[in-house]
């Protein structure tokens, strides 16, 4: 008895001090996670030379002259400009995103809902493949793009995308937790195909999971830089938003930083205004990656 | 009896009809590309005679490029291997305490959904952004550069990427700091799981939070941490955006009595062999694919072991 008095007032004396020590250390990780981004702020509004002398807190007035730099065609950093790189990469991200979402839930959903011969191999094959990294087959790719005519194309970006064997993952947990087979019956019974069972009453049952893993997918496909710079390298009119930013830095000669982080700070506002409309939904998203098993 | 079996058999064929565009795509675009990339690993092209040359099948690749003495792979592996280390042991040790204070019954935090979020923020952004926006600041013209040198770190024309390991351990720095929030993230979910009862068991029994923290918690995030190490340690193997657009592999480091790109990971060299021009070698990149391919492979074999032990054991 005497054990637990002495063990929790202890506990009692040390949360005065915690706390404290506690709010500082979260508050300073803030800060490092933040400061990088607001000094890019900073600088994308500076004129050269003096960002090359420090680092400074206060924004300067530089900020459309960097953004005239960044985007005049005479002077430009790259063959696609800033604005072209981002039509392009949402040309391939948005429609990957949708095939993802939509592939990867038919995929759990036939494997949730039917009861064929050789489901618990195929499933059994689908969770095997998570591990496979797509890095390493990349001088088969390329062979496959070249007999296919798809070297230089946006196509072998987006048709991969069918095939995500993670969302199928995430996707078959969420129906075996919350998707009810009894409204799959209701529908046999009146009538509707399997197939339109699927897109018409499924689909909008699986709509919370299906955004989630959406969101997901968008920015990997966002931030890839290692296919597309390898599929598009002879397509500079291609070039997606991580290449535009590779070309950003690889352009030594002339280096104006304020126009690098004028182009550095507008590859980064999308990404962080629609993460912190959806912070919510990524935050739960991550934490349901660890609950896995 | 007969009629519900016969509709099962009916119905069945659909699940082969959904799953064929996913499995198609993969043979495809996956597994295809994976058996051509590990067969063009067995193709040498050899001279022969002064102009002309001809490709041979045999294990020429890996002999030449792989295990010979003095070859480039094993550094870029060390490098690949020591900067995953460097980034996961501090991670993991960060993400632990965070989550450990961010789930603390007795001791509330305030403000913890804005911590996560912002936490987290770094690994959402395009990571090629990420590695320019730290090399402009610590670039002989970046603006941390500029402090350096007023300090006397840095002399005249120069930058702390030039040479020595900083360049190495920025990189890590910049691995740890995207990851961390999601580490933690993920380990508080495992802490919210754990049973509440365990713990009002404990402190009847007189538990202070930090036995509890060591008898109860870490031992039911176990399997978690095992699943962070694998999918960190497939992700790090992988490594190439940071330290491409960091620093390019450079800068040249002596080790022992060779010199070496200091940062340059496994990816890069695949790279490196792929990129068209006059190092373009499909079969040296194949091999350098395959052994990449196998690192991963014993990794996921490990935990896979781990795991099943731990069902053995329950059962």
């Amino acid at each position: 008895m005497a054990g637990i008095t002495v063990n929790q007032t202890e506990d009692r004396k040390k949360t005065k001090f915690a706390r404290p020590i506690r709010y500082t250390v979260s508050i300073l990780l803030c800060l490092l996670s933040l400061f990088p981004f607001y000094v890019l702020f900073i600088n994308s509004t500076l004129e050269s030379n003096i960002i090359k002398q420090g680092i400074h807190l206060i924004p300067g007035s530089f900020w459309a002259a960097n953004y005239e730099k960044l985007t005049n065609k005479t002077d430009v950093v790259s063959t696609v400009s800033v604005w072209e790189a981002m039509l392009n990469s949402l040309i391939i991200t948005v429609p990957a995103t949708i095939l993802q979402i939509y592939f990867a839930s038919l995929t759990a959903y036939a494997l949730t809902v039917y009861r064929f011969k050789h489901r618990n191999l195929a499933w059994g094959f689908i969770y095997a493949i998570m591990m496979i990294p797509t890095q390493v087959s990349i001088v088969g790719l390329i062979k496959v793009c070249s007999v296919t005519n798809m070297y230089g194309t946006y196509w072998p970006l987006i048709i991969p995308a069918i095939a995500a064997p993670t969302t199928v993952y995430f996707m078959k947990q969420y129906m075996e937790s919350s998707f009810s087979l009894e409204i799959v019956e209701a529908a046999r019974i009146d009538g509707s195909n399997e197939f339109r069972t699927f897109n018409t009453i499924a689909i909008p049952l699986l709509k919370p999971a299906m955004a989630t893993q959406a969101i997901f997918g968008f920015v990997a496909s966002w931030n890839n830089l290692y296919t597309p710079s390898i599929l598009l390298a002879t397509e500079q009119d291609k070039r997606t938003m991580p290449m535009f930013v590779e070309a950003l830095k690889a352009n030594d000669k002339q280096r104006d930083f304020g126009e690098i982080y004028m182009g550095l700070f507008i590859s980064v506002i999308p990404i962080m205004i629609a993460y912190f409309l959806l912070s919510k939904y990524i935050v739960s998203g991550v934490a349901l990656g660890g609950v896995k098993e | 009896m007969n009629k519900i079996k016969r509709k099962t058999v009916e119905y069945g064929k659909y699940g082969y009809y959904f799953i064929i565009p996913f499995f198609l795509v993969f043979i495809v675009f996956q597994l295809y590309p994976l058996l051509y990339t590990f067969y063009t690993s067995l193709l040498q092209v050899q001279k022969v005679g002064r102009n002309s040359s001809e490709v041979v099948f045999c294990l020429g690749n890996f002999t030449d490029y792989v295990f010979k003495q003095g070859n480039e792979f094993w550094p870029a592996a060390g490098v690949t291997v020591v900067l995953w280390i460097l980034n996961f042991v501090p991670q993991v040790a960060l993400s632990l305490l965070l989550a450990a204070w961010f789930t603390d019954a007795h001791n509330k935090l305030k403000g913890q959904g804005a911590y996560k979020v912002i936490m987290y923020m770094p690994n959402i952004i395009t990571a090629a952004t990420i590695a320019v926006l730290f090399f402009s600041l610590f670039d002989v013209h970046g603006s941390i550069t500029g402090i350096l040198r007023n300090m006397g770190v840095v002399v005249g024309e120069d930058s702390i990427l030039t040479h020595g390991p900083a360049s190495f351990f920025i990189i890590a720095f910049i691995q740890f700091w995207m990851w961390y929030g999601n580490t933690m993230i993920v380990l508080i979910a495992g802490i919210m799981g754990i049973s509440p009862s365990l713990y009002e068991a404990a402190m009847v029994d007189g538990a202070s939070g930090t036995q509890q923290f060591w008898l109860i918690t870490l031992p039911l995030l176990k399997p978690i941490i095992q699943f962070t190490l694998v999918t960190s340690a497939i992700g790090g193997l992988q490594m190439y955006d940071i330290p491409k657009l960091f620093n390019n592999g450079k800068p040249l480091v002596n080790v022992g009595n060779t010199t070496i790109e200091s940062t340059r990971t496994i990816v890069m060299l695949i790279k490196q062999y792929v990129d068209a021009g006059s190092k373009q070698n499909y079969g040296r990149a194949a091999a350098y694919s395959v052994v990449l391919f196998a690192m991963t492979l014993v990794v996921s074999l490990v935990f896979y072991a781990l795991t099943s032990e731990k069902k053995e054991k329950r059962a």
